[in-house]
């Protein structure tokens, strides 16, 4: 599939929030790629965009100006072009739905991506994540706890990974006899093992329970969790549905566990709205912040409408109640939503997430959701949707699970090792279609796609990013154990780095994160330097300058440095910026989309640098130039 | 009077404190003139409880059986109970602090009688005279001189004694224009624009009445600061509905044909008491936890406050824009004068002017254009948001404009020599302080109090050095440049340091704060250390020089 187009020429891109002049460029058409070129800037200015990622491309009724062409992509990207030529619009448009929308899965961006490096590097790649590694990190196998291959030949669940961990007590025909009484097959498993108190957080689908149906082995496949945990002498079921949804489930056969037929289970119910409830609330809120010049009141009415932070503040809800009770009652979980692969998913990683400051790492994290959401089955394909298909299949329930961590972050700033920009890269990536870990729905179908013979893993490629994407503000592994977060309504706060990350306008104009991370590579060039010109005085058994002395001091005991003037000296910084490092194809890097972008980002990298900090500021004040008293 | 009088049972014991944050602790509760005191006596001897009762905004009386229970709410949004066994106890105690709390006189309240724990270094009072800010802008421009013409107060009762006022018009024509001007508040010069000498004046509204009664030295008076050919732009803080209606009241606006040169703008900011609902609204909203999460955006929304922040940003934006990019003059005016128009004019400094951004350059900000221009700091800040008799003058006027300062400093964090906490401790002490600096409504009743000999200023006890260190915000980087914040829904957010501070633990955005000042004072030791090494290197280098030269 080539589908190179001759440029389309005259093609303007308008800013949705300024009364700037627009910018006036080419459009070209790669096979993997639209690419405008701004030729009305100074300097070269791209702006890239991946076809997996457009959502939507509309046609807008012709103006005096030119077709409009709106482009609506799945990582809230919105590009507004506006074409000279009707018929070139139209070619672009429909090129554009063909591309953007592949049928086959061989034609996904994954499949054709070569990063060019050898052939062991890229299976060295996917062995990155064992899943393997993070059961024995939490002890399994034990007395209680095996890794079984039952389900190898997807005898047991087809959705589900050829490896499962179960109770030792469950014997295989506990395990098959439990199979046929949930939902596609997927029996209870661990997803979790809290080693301190044998606490365990364990997934499934609803039960095939109708109104009185029941089911020997999966009460037996219960019971054995419950007995895995002999600290507590009861277990939680909890489903993660609206009770309504769960009981008109029943009708159909399928429903929830009723507390009389299983032994000393205490059953609940957390109402976290389905997936098609989600895509509308997403919808909604998307409207709201594409709005030309809201009022406030527009805005958080808008806000509030969507429902949107009242979902999240559901799933966030959900995931600390399982850390409760596994941290402080020591019971055991069991969780389930309908099939268990959306909401359970959500559930059961950000309870992780709590629990474990592991998953709080760049390796832990990347852990989690190779095994909450790839290996469980989460439908990938089918939730961002991939390939051109059902669109009532298509919803936002990663998107949430990252808004989730993000919140987090929010309001534990200290906790994590990575920053917001992993969490947008791998948001990305989810439905980039770049790397293999997130095509098809479930391991046996990437198994049939030959996922991990022809295409590359994400992990490593984000491995190598890593500066990039720290959290200077990690305090590292053992500083908070579990993390409690506070889930009042307003400890909530709008997303706008994600859901209004292309207007960078809105953004803050000066970045902290990159403040710090300069200070971050400032800070080992400086040490390198001390310990070469320490190295470089002869007389190292001399008198040393007091600063010296003080170092040490300085790193632990911020009362001291709070008292300390400030040392106002200019300083000499000689940085270069830390070297950009792409990934291949996603330029992100030279992302100009408000047109200024590029520019201010590179700027605020060198921030230490004063003469490029007055270019950046120039630049914030020479946008104002252009929006000529957008204020009033 | 004595304020024995008023305390009626100085103290109580096996008095329970419940507050924020903190384990219920029982102990002895003392009335003082000024304080109210709690202390568990225990082995520490650790004081409790120390709240000055100009702090108390509201408080609320319950009984159950002899035990009686007093709910005190404050100024700074805290809110804290006493339970006091002996329901005689707690009525004379709940009546005490009512009164103590709401004392008329203003000589009785505490800053008369702080006596400072600290050496004075630098006296406050004297810190931001109006000759000194008028030296500073003698070095750039000679257009301007500092008139005495109010050396009494009798031109204009909220006007300070000195105001900078053009060259070219004399004190006779100023009388003049005062009786055009409401409150006598004519024009006076707000900020001076070095980068183009454009400048920003302030008023308050011309009394014009309903039929266009006109002053030639009025129009003369600004028309002085426009430069040849060039028009200049007055921003209205009212509706243009509103600024007609005031005409029927003896008010009124700049009419075009008696000010051709101008082009009038009405951006619309609300004012007094509609402010005062919104943060009644919005404390509540925040303070009831059991808000579900639609409830809350709801009644977030419902409490306009956010509103008010991006109409006040977005005017103040207007006025700086008019200033540095379209290059003209701009005086900003509403009724009075002494409320938006400041709102308006101190923020469009603080885009404008880097000075601004600094701790002492805030400072006198807050002095120039807050306290000296008249703003009436104990009307508006004689109740907080749990006052419930609604009076008429009380408004957050000022708390707004420390909320958009926050706001862009949000926006632009290594621009602001000062943190979070610097505006935390204005918003404290315009509503309850030990310093005299916030008491009174203009220097005039200052000067009658005798503030400056009676008092402690704030500025006294802010710019010691161990103080100073703590507002410090550790990003800041001079630059001198104009910063425009954003006044996208979008960019705008709760003040969680101020109405979230007793809702919720901060624990883990402190030691972020923490943190990040570690990583920075690190690199500027290693940095100091660096150069240290290499100038010993140096000097070894000359001196290994020197021995093989000689």
């Amino acid at each position: 599939m080539q589908h190179f187009f001759l440029p389309v020429e005259n093609v303007k891109l308008l800013d949705r929030y300024t009364n700037r002049k627009p910018a006036n460029g080419t459009l070209y058409l790669t096979a993997t790629h639209l690419i405008y070129v701004d030729a009305s800037a100074e300097v070269r200015k791209e702006t890239w965009i991946l076809h997996h990622h457009i959502a939507t491309v509309e046609k807008l009724p012709l103006t005096t100006s030119g077709c409009p062409l709106l482009i609506h992509c799945k990582n809230f990207r919105v590009a507004h072009f506006v074409i000279g030529h009707e018929r070139d619009c139209h070619e672009v448009y429909t090129s554009l739905l063909k591309l953007s929308q592949p049928v086959k899965p061989e034609e996904l961006y994954a499949f054709s991506y070569n990063p060019k490096m050898p052939k062991d590097n890229r299976e060295i790649g996917w062995k990155l994540i064992d899943l393997k590694v993070d059961y024995q990190r939490m002890g399994i196998p034990n007395d209680f706890w095996e890794i079984t291959d039952a389900n190898k030949d997807y005898e047991v669940c087809n959705t589900y990974p050829p490896e499962i961990v179960v109770p030792k007590a469950a014997n295989k025909a506990t395990v098959l006899g439990s199979s046929k009484f949930r939902s596609r097959g997927r029996i209870p498993v661990l997803s979790y093992l809290y080693k301190e108190n044998n606490a365990a957080i364990c997934r499934c689908s609803q039960p095939l329970s109708g109104f009185s149906a029941r089911c020997l082995e999966d009460e037996q496949m219960l019971q054995a969790i419950r007995q895995a945990n002999p600290g507590s002498p009861f277990m939680y079921v909890v489903d993660t549905r609206p009770k309504l949804n769960a009981m008109a489930n029943r009708a159909a056969g399928k429903g929830y566990e009723n507390e009389d037929n299983y032994d000393n289970i205490r059953f609940k119910f957390i109402g976290i709205e389905n997936i098609h409830v989600m895509r509308s609330s997403l919808q909604k809120l998307l409207e709201v912040c594409e709005t030309k010049s809201p009022s406030m009141s527009d805005f958080l009415t808008g806000l509030e409408n969507s429902g949107w932070l009242r979902h999240i503040k559901a799933v966030m809800d959900a995931g600390v109640f399982l850390a409760k009770a596994v941290k402080e009652e020591k019971a055991s979980v069991l969780v389930h939503c309908s099939d268990g692969w959306d909401r359970t998913a959500q559930v059961c990683s950000l309870a992780s997430l709590l629990l474990d400051p592991f998953y709080r790492t760049f390796k832990g994290l990347m852990v989690l959701i190779e095994k909450e959401w790839i290996a469980m089955g989460h439908k990938f394909s089918h939730r961002c949707g991939h390939l051109d298909g059902d669109l009532k299949e298509v919803s936002p329930v990663f998107t949430q699970f990252t808004e989730c961590v993000w919140q987090l972050m929010q309001q534990f700033p200290c906790a994590f090792e990575f920053n917001e920009r992993f969490l947008l890269e791998i948001h990305d990536h989810v439905y980039s279609c770049q790397f293999g870990n997130f095509l098809g729905t479930c391991h046996r179908e990437r198994e049939a796609l030959k996922i991990f013979e022809k295409t590359h893993s994400l992990w490593p490629f984000l491995l190598q990013k890593k500066q990039e994407f720290r959290n200077p503000l990690y305090k590292g592994f053992t500083a908070y154990k579990e993390l409690k977060p506070n889930t009042l309504p307003f400890s909530f706060q709008f997303w706008c780095g994600m859901y209004n990350r292309f207007d960078k306008g809105m953004h803050p104009k000066q970045c902290v994160l990159d403040h710090l991370l300069n200070c971050m590579s400032q800070k080992m060039k400086l040490e390198d330097n001390a310990t070469d010109l320490e190295n470089k005085l002869p007389f190292l058994d001399g008198p040393l300058p007091d600063e010296v002395c003080s170092l040490s001091k300085i790193v632990n005991a911020s009362v001291e440095s709070s008292k300390t003037p400030m040392l106002n000296t200019p300083q000499d910084y000689e940085s270069e910026p830390p070297a950009l490092l792409t990934n291949g194809a996603i330029v992100e890097e030279v992302d100009i989309m408000p047109d200024q972008d590029q520019k201010n980002k590179e700027n605020f990298v060198n921030h230490h640098d004063l003469p490029d900090l007055h270019s950046t500021m120039e630049v914030i004040e020479s946008d104002a130039k252009k929006e000529k008293l957008q204020y009033q | 009077m004595e304020f024995a009088e008023l305390i009626k049972t100085p103290r109580a014991d096996n008095v329970v404190l419940h507050r924020p944050f903190y384990p219920a602790v029982e102990g002895t509760l003392c009335l003082t003139g000024h304080h109210l005191i709690l202390s568990s006596r225990r082995q520490d001897n650790a004081e409790e409880l120390w709240l000055l009762h100009s702090n108390i905004d509201s408080i609320e009386k319950r009984f159950v059986g002899s035990l009686g229970t007093i709910i005190i709410k404050c100024k700074d949004l805290r809110i804290i109970q006493l339970d006091i066994p002996g329901m005689e106890e707690c009525l004379n105690i709940a009546s005490s602090i009512e009164a103590l709390s709401t004392l008329d006189s203003v000589t009785l309240m505490y800053p008369f009688f702080y006596r400072p724990m600290f050496e004075v270094v630098e006296d406050g009072w004297h810190s931001f005279l109006p000759e000194r800010e008028f030296e500073l802008l003698s070095s750039v421009t000679n257009e301007w001189r500092l008139s005495y013409v109010n050396k009494e107060f009798s031109v204009c009762p909220s006007y300070p004694p000195a105001v900078t006022v053009p060259k070219s018009i004399d004190d006779e024509a100023l009388r003049r224009v005062a009786t055009f001007r409401h409150g006598g508040r004519f024009p006076v010069l707000s900020y001076y624009h070095k980068k183009n000498g454009m400048v920003m004046m302030r008023s308050s509204q011309p009394l014009t009445g309903t039929n266009g009664r006109r002053c030639k030295e009025d129009s003369a008076l600004i028309n002085a600061t426009l430069r040849a050919g060039k028009r200049g732009y007055i921003i209205d803080t009212r509706s243009l509905n509103v600024a007609q209606q005031a005409r029927a009241k003896g008010g009124g606006f700049e009419q075009e044909v008696q000010y051709p040169q101008w082009r009038r703008i009405h951006k619309s900011v609300e004012r007094y008491n509609i402010l005062q609902e919104s943060l009644i609204k919005l404390v509540e909203a925040c303070n009831d936890q059991s808000h579900n999460m639609d409830r809350w955006l709801s009644k977030l929304e419902a409490s306009n406050w956010l509103t008010h922040i991006k109409e006040i940003l977005t005017a103040a934006c207007l006025a700086a824009q008019c200033i540095d990019r379209e290059g003209a003059s701009v005086l900003v005016h509403g009724t009075e004068g002494t409320d938006s128009t400041l709102q308006i004019t101190s923020l469009a400094q603080i885009i404008l002017d880097p000075r601004c951004r600094t701790i002492r350059g805030f400072e006198a900000l807050v002095e120039r254009e807050w306290l000296q221009a008249g703003h009436p700091f104990q009307q508006r800040c004689a109740q907080s948001a749990y006052s419930n008799s609604k009076q008429k003058w009380e408004s957050p006027v000022f708390f707004l404009f420390l909320d958009c300062v926050w706001q862009t400093l949000r926006q632009f964090p290594c621009s602001f020599e000062f943190n979070e906490h610097f505006l935390i401790v204005l918003f404290e002490n315009a509503y309850a302080s030990q310093f005299g600096t916030f008491l009174g409504n203009n220097e005039s009743e200052r000067c009658k109090l005798k503030l400056p000999q009676k008092t402690m200023s704030l500025w006294s006890w802010v710019n010691q050095p161990y103080e100073l260190s703590k507002f410090k915000n550790p990003l800041f980087e001079a630059n001198s440049l104009v910063i425009w914040p954003s006044v996208a829904p979008q960019s705008l957010q709760l003040w969680e340091g101020v109405f979230l501070r007793w809702n919720r633990s901060s624990k883990f955005l402190d030691e972020a704060c923490e943190e990040m000042n570690n990583i920075i004072e690190y690199n500027k030791e290693l940095q100091a250390k660096v150069n240290a090494l290499r100038r010993q290197l140096a000097e070894l280098e000359t001196d290994d020089g020197m021995q093989e030269s000689s």
